[in-house]
């Protein structure tokens, strides 16, 4: 097995499935089909054991909005069974693509998802109003730091550095804001603290798991441990005594964008929010345009799928590594000031809730890509935010179970029922110089 | 410590080349390609015959006792900064530094002793049987301590990351404590059910990412983590539909209180809590190192975490090893859970049953080495941390978290010897 000594071997201690056992299956073309058949099976099981009555309203504007948009009242079970039967004809659709081998086209699962939600919101919501501005806001809050998460994991792990540790740099960042908002009186230096504090916790990541080849999962499990204990001491020895003054920040308030946030139903969903949200819309663009488009974002990928390669070209690769992990730390830090900035204002124990590891999960549901990891974070928010709303309106629904939605689907994502999700190959493998 | 540290010989004299590697640096993982593992036994076999004395300065004993120096330093510092009583003091800090000097002692001195007082002995009471309770109460915590540190460790001799113990330990305490509060049985039939369907749904959901591993290749890391969450809601669920762990008219979500006959009995009497979980910790200890180093399967499950290939090779069923390892884990990690509901918290099952168990789990597993006698005193240490760790809050007002913090660095420290080497400025270990 000498001629494999060239190549990173994902099989000890990346997180590439294991060539020992891994099935050299192609991922089929049945995928979709598959995924449409099973979930419109849930939605009809549920229509044939329960019965529902009376008429379920969509609100469509708030109060402060412009030009308002009308309530939309439709009957509850007409509505889910034509819904069903509109999920029935796309999966036929997507059921004869297979068989004439054609190309599943993109419009073919969005449509179906907004027929399906539509079909199963106006079923479990019969007889009560559903918000739709307030689900979908809800979501994107609860997104928010996801997304920041999601981000950070993804940069660092296409540079090869695997970040379990994302949960203790959106805490740390959550800290850090907290104390220096309130003590500087300004928001925006509570930002500046967490990027600080996050890319703290990438350099304690990376002098570990890069200088010292340390295991990059137990350095990132033991990190999160120890910002926990850390925050957590001194949440009681010093911020709760002086509460007043190192645990009061303000809050950072919504700012519309003036005609943008105008928009019926997007406005205020997506343009009146606090600047640190806008931020974080540059920081999606800027990251998904420059991974691919640039040579910076060239040089990340090669130092993550071959970095032997990459330093055959002159590229340094364990420099390389740092800058990234740094910049993937800021900006996981600048997603934990989301919460004891915007969500509440001050820090508290633990209150991430362990949301770096759905972040985790969005990475990798994400296939390790910018773009798809933020929707899959926006779709984790989505699931946790239903959760509640349903919960709210007394649906049948338990929200338990919307609530572990994220992890089963990462969990039949990485083992290839749902598409194979594939990490780069030098994931997780430290790389030493010969 | 000197068990624990000190770079041991496998128990066989086994010819494995990599075997010394793994005593180097299990922490770091076999992360070298197969090049590198050669390098690295010549190596070890000259580091074999070096001299004691360079061993006892450049091997890994040392580098461990520095380690838990170096992280109770921290926690040192950590007392003195948050101290009121140092602050104070450090404003005539020029005019009178002694003051300063005993402030700093007086707070870090005051806050171990009190840590030994709630771990070991305590000299404030007279009865001798109150001194010697602490060191009852060590055990107590140890006992889960050390049977989720074999689980992790067990996983980790074949390669492989166990971090689903809250997952495991949730859902098999919430399966041991549904027989516990469930049915009336005589106490025969009634405890070793219990315990034995805790350690079977443990199992499962273990087993489940071995086997997910196995068939798909999907990673045991990411699917356990994935899997604790999934064990943390459905457990919460259960608990709020009475067939299952609900009480009956309560909205609480917590179980109704275990029965007496499904109880672990306590071990030297009722003025002490310690129970039986620990005296099952100490058998799974024996058991757990029999398996490794006198069973075939033992043997299978350290080639498989030397070299998958090499194993597939030799005629070794790679997958079904990862599949019965994990299960084998989980059930070790279930019986973690069990400890917990029918012994340290009777009182009903909720959904922080795990106390944080699942990780610590991890904390010890690396500090033992992931060797079974190692885990047994790496366990009782984290298991004296954690008893001590409340009585120091009690008493001195210090957080019990602080106990987190010298437990992760310990463990950092440990696993980047060179660190710790730079650090005192010790000779490499590559130094010939």
């Amino acid at each position: 097995m000498s001629t494999t000594t060239d190549h990173p071997t994902p099989d000890t201690g990346g997180l590439a499935p294991d060539p020992a056992v891994a099935p050299t299956r192609k991922a089929g073309t049945r995928k979709v089909p598959t995924i449409l058949a099973v979930v419109t099976l849930l939605l009809g099981l549920r229509l044939l054991t329960t019965s529902r009555s009376g008429d379920t309203t969509f609100r469509l504007a708030v109060d402060s909005d412009f030009a308002k948009l009308p309530d939309a009242v439709l009957p509850s079970s007409a509505t889910a069974w034509i819904m069903l039967v509109v999920c029935l004809a796309l999966t036929a659709e997507a059921v004869r693509r297979m068989l004439a081998r054609s190309h599943q086209p993109l419009w073919l699962p969005i449509v179906f998802a907004l027929a399906w939600m539509l079909g199963f919101l106006s079923w479990e919501a019969a007889g009560s109003r559903i918000s739709i501005v307030s689900l979908l806001a809800g979501a994107i809050a609860l997104a928010i730091p996801l997304v920041f998460g999601a981000l950070g994991g993804v940069l660092g792990e296409r540079a090869g550095v695997v970040n379990i540790a994302i949960d203790g740099q959106l805490l740390f960042g959550a800290f850090a804001a907290s104390i220096t908002a309130s003590l500087t009186g300004s928001p925006w230096a509570g930002l500046v603290a967490a990027t600080v504090a996050g890319a703290l916790i990438a350099l304690v990541l990376g002098l570990f798991a890069i200088t010292y080849f340390v295991d990059q999962v137990i350095v990132g499990v033991v990190l999160n441990v120890l910002v926990v204990g850390l925050t957590n001491f001194l949440f009681r020895q010093v911020l709760t005594p002086n509460a007043e003054s190192l645990n009061s920040p303000e809050r950072m308030r919504a700012l519309p964008i003036p005609l943008l946030g105008d928009i019926p139903l997007i406005g205020p969903i997506f343009f009146r929010q606090p600047a640190l949200v806008y931020v974080l819309y540059v920081i999606v663009a800027l990251v998904a345009w420059s991974l691919y488009r640039t040579r910076w974002g060239l040089r990340v990928r090669a130092v993550g799928e071959h970095p032997k390669a990459a330093d055959t070209v002159g590229i340094k690769v364990n420099r390389t590594r740092y800058r990234t992990i740094l910049l993937a730390g800021a900006i996981a830090g600048l997603g934990g000031a989301y919460y004891s900035l915007v969500s509440v204002s001050g820090f508290n124990r633990e209150m991430t809730g362990g949301a770096g590891y759905i972040a985790l999960a969005a990475v990798i549901f994400g296939k390790w890509d910018p773009i798809r990891a933020t929707l899959a974070a926006l779709l984790f928010g989505f699931a946790q935010n239903l959760a509640g709303v349903l919960s709210s309106i007394g649906a049948q629904i338990p929200p338990q179970l919307l609530l572990s939605l994220p992890y089963v689907i990462t969990i039949f994502a990485v083992a290839g029922l749902v598409g194979r999700s594939r990490p780069p190959a030098a994931d997780g493998v430290p790389y030493r110089q010969q | 410590m000197s068990e624990t540290d000190k770079p041991q010989p496998d128990d066989k004299p086994t010819d494995q080349p990599s075997s010394v590697k793994q005593d180097e640096a299990p922490a770091s993982g076999p992360d070298a390609t197969d090049v590198h593992v050669a390098e690295d036994a010549s190596a070890a076999r000259e580091e074999r015959s070096r001299s004691v004395l360079h061993e006892i300065v450049s091997g890994d004993a040392l580098a461990g006792v520095l380690a838990v120096f170096l992280a109770v330093f921290v926690g040192s510092v950590m007392i003195a900064a948050t101290d009121q009583g140092v602050r104070d003091t450090l404003s005539y800090i020029t005019a009178r530094p002694s003051d300063f000097f005993s402030a700093v002692w007086n707070a870090v001195s005051g806050a171990y002793s009190a840590m030994f007082r709630g771990a070991v002995y305590n000299n404030l009471v007279t009865d001798p049987a109150q001194q010697w309770r602490p060191l009852t109460e060590t055990l107590k915590f140890a006992g889960p301590l050390i049977l989720g540190g074999l689980g992790v460790g067990l996983a980790f001799r074949a390669a492989m990351f166990n971090i689903g113990g809250r997952g495991q330990m949730l859902l098999a305490g919430g399966a041991a404590a549904w027989i516990g509060f469930r049915f009336d049985l005589p106490m025969i039939i009634h405890l070793p059910l219990a315990i034995a369907v805790g350690m079977l749904f443990g199992a499962l959901w273990g087993g489940l990412a071995g086997l997910l591993k196995a068939r798909t290749g999907a990673h045991e890391v990411i699917v356990t983590i994935m899997l604790n969450y999934v064990a943390y809601y459905f457990v919460f669920w259960a608990l709020t539909k009475e067939w299952l762990l609900a009480t009956p008219g309560s909205v609480n979500p917590k179980s109704p209180p275990m029965k007496d006959t499904a109880i672990l009995p306590k071990v030297l009497g009722d003025r002490f809590n310690l129970h039986l979980g620990f005296v099952i910790a100490l058998v799974a200890v024996a058991v757990v190192w029999w398996l490794l180093n006198r069973s075939t399967l033992g043997y299978r499950i350290r080639a498989v975490g030397e070299n998958p290939r090499a194993a597939r090779a030799s005629g070794i069923n790679v997958g079904r090893t990862y599949t019965v390892v994990m299960m084998l884990g989980g059930a070790l990690l279930g019986l973690a859970g069990v400890n917990q509901v029918l012994g340290t918290v009777t009182s009903g099952v909720s959904v922080d049953i795990d106390a944080g168990i699942g990780f610590d789990a991890i904390t010890v597993a690396l500090l033992g080495r992931s060797r079974p006698l190692g885990i047994l005193a790496a366990g009782i240490l984290f298991g004296a941390f954690k008893a001590g760790g409340f009585t120091m809050q009690a008493s001195e007002n210090i957080s019990v978290d602080l106990v987190l913090v010298v437990q992760s660095l310990i463990v950092l420290f440990l696993a980047a010897p060179p660190l710790v080497r730079a650090i005192f400025r010790l000779p490499a270990q590559e130094a010939k």
